[in-house]
């Protein structure tokens, strides 16, 4: 099957655009990175390839566009079927990594947002709280799915792992800049040592970004932007 | 007797809908047990402790919640009359399209038609609704169903269009999605009622209704089913 041309809308801090380039990674597929310069506003290709949502990352194969990263994840799974698999082969497993990753994507972004516009010792605390509610529930589908070893996937990075490993670097901005703990031995021991495996894993730790450089962004990019816009669905 | 399948689901709702009529258009037996969403049975609470929420699938003691994960897993695993497309684009693209819409589509008929908005934003919330149901008549094209010939995934993550906004237009007074404006989607809805399994599993108007009446005189349910 012919694969084309494989071309890839992102921006270079976004955990979206991460995840696909992830898959794209583990796959060994080569592709041309496009990085969307959302300040000077979206580009015509990207208008063009995503009119609904206007929004990073799409995945242009051959010029046709999918979006939405988890769907773009589950394409290049599809398509570039040799070596490694990122969705499970059962259709049990499979099903239960897409519950955990459509988990994720309601509530982890959210939950971060919630640190970046805390202003105030109290809403920190909350947002704490509010993010050990869901962690607590992905280190429970940590220990069913990972089943002893270092992934959700398993041996292998997953889908889950993807989905939910590409907000890793914002983690540790988080950490870092609020002096917080977002895993701890206590409550999340599993999750706490799966981060470090996530982020020493070979297809990702020449692809995340550093954590100063995320760090940067936050505090001179992403803060401000939120304070001058009215709390909105991004 | 499909293997100890169950169905736990609330009927009247469109996300419980998609999962039986997957079922049904499959061929495929199981149980099914109504919820009270007021008073949830253990069996629920234990099956999906995280959302706590109908439908959730409990096949061979394995639970299952979500309703289109539950219909790509029946697919998956019932493989005879397949309803997700075979090529990995068109998978997407149903995939993406039944994600459009339940975040986009659906709520936006909603705060239209039910008018969920304050007065002087109405006329915008129309015209949002107006711009995503365009969207869909035109992913639809003059194809008979979403899937083609055939009934497939896209059109059962689309039967909320086909069971639920006739009787809310009805107790809106007032039709969003018509005929001289989507004349695709009106005719698919039609394609859709005249396909018996699809006719014998949606819930029946007067209850929606009377629902949607309750709806439009302001008054919110503490509960949403989902």
């Amino acid at each position: 099957m012919a694969k084309g041309d494989v071309k890839l809308l992102g921006t270079w801090a976004s955990p979206f655009a991460l995840r696909v380039k992830i898959a794209l990674k583990l796959k060994s597929v080569d592709y041309e990175y496009l990085e969307e310069n959302l300040r000077g506003g979206k580009s015509e290709l990207l208008i063009k390839s995503n009119p609904v949502h206007k929004k990073i990352p799409v995945l242009l194969h051959g010029d046709r566009p999918v979006c939405e990263s988890l769907v773009i994840v589950q394409y290049i799974d599809e398509v570039w079927t040799y070596g490694q698999s990122i969705l499970p082969s059962d259709p049990y497993d499979r099903a239960i990594a897409r519950f955990w990753a459509a988990y994720v994507e309601d509530k982890v972004w959210l939950s971060m947002r919630a640190f970046m516009t805390a202003n105030d010792e109290d809403a920190r605390v909350e947002a704490v709280a509010k993010f050990k509610e869901v962690s607590v529930l992905l280190e429970d589908a940590f220990v069913k799915s990972s089943k002893g070893k270092p992934f959700f996937g398993g041996d292998e990075i997953g889908y889950v792992d993807i989905a939910f490993g590409a907000f890793a670097g914002w983690f540790k901005v988080i950490e870092k800049a609020l002096n917080v703990e977002l895993f701890d031995e206590a409550t999340t021991p599993n999750l706490l040592a799966w981060v470090v495996a996530f982020l020493a894993h070979p297809a990702i730790e020449d692809i995340i970004p550093s954590t100063d450089k995320l760090l940067e962004f936050a505090t001179n990019v992403v803060l401000p932007s939120i304070k001058a816009v009215a709390p909105a669905s991004q | 007797m499909g293997e100890g399948l169950k169905v736990y689901g609330f009927s009247i709702s469109p996300f419980t809908r998609k999962v039986l009529m997957t079922l049904n258009l499959k061929g495929i037996k199981y149980d099914y047990v109504e919820e009270d969403l007021n008073n949830k049975s253990s069996d629920l609470v234990r099956y999906n402790p995280v959302h706590k929420a109908t439908p959730v699938l409990l096949h061979k003691g394995n639970p299952l919640p979500e309703s289109l994960i539950i219909v790509e897993y029946i697919d998956e695993t019932w493989t005879d009359k397949p309803l997700m497309p075979v090529d990995p684009y068109d998978r997407a693209m149903a995939r993406f399209w039944a994600n459009f819409i339940d975040t986009k589509l659906v709520p936006s008929i909603k705060v239209a038609v039910l008018k969920e908005c304050e007065e002087h934003e109405h006329e915008k919330k129309i015209e949002e609704a107006n711009q995503w149901v365009k969207t869909i008549e035109d992913v639809l094209g003059n194809k008979k169903f979403f899937g083609g010939e055939k009934i497939g995934y896209l059109d059962i993550a689309a039967i909320w269009l086909v069971g639920w906004v006739p009787p809310m237009q009805e107790a809106a007074g007032w039709q969003l999605i018509n005929k001289e404006k989507y004349p695709n989607l009106s005719a698919w809805t039609e394609e859709m009622l005249s396909h018996v399994t699809v006719k014998e599993n949606l819930p029946h108007r007067d209850p929606l209704y009377a629902y949607y009446v309750w709806r439009l005189s302001g008054f919110k349910p503490e509960l949403t089913p989902k």
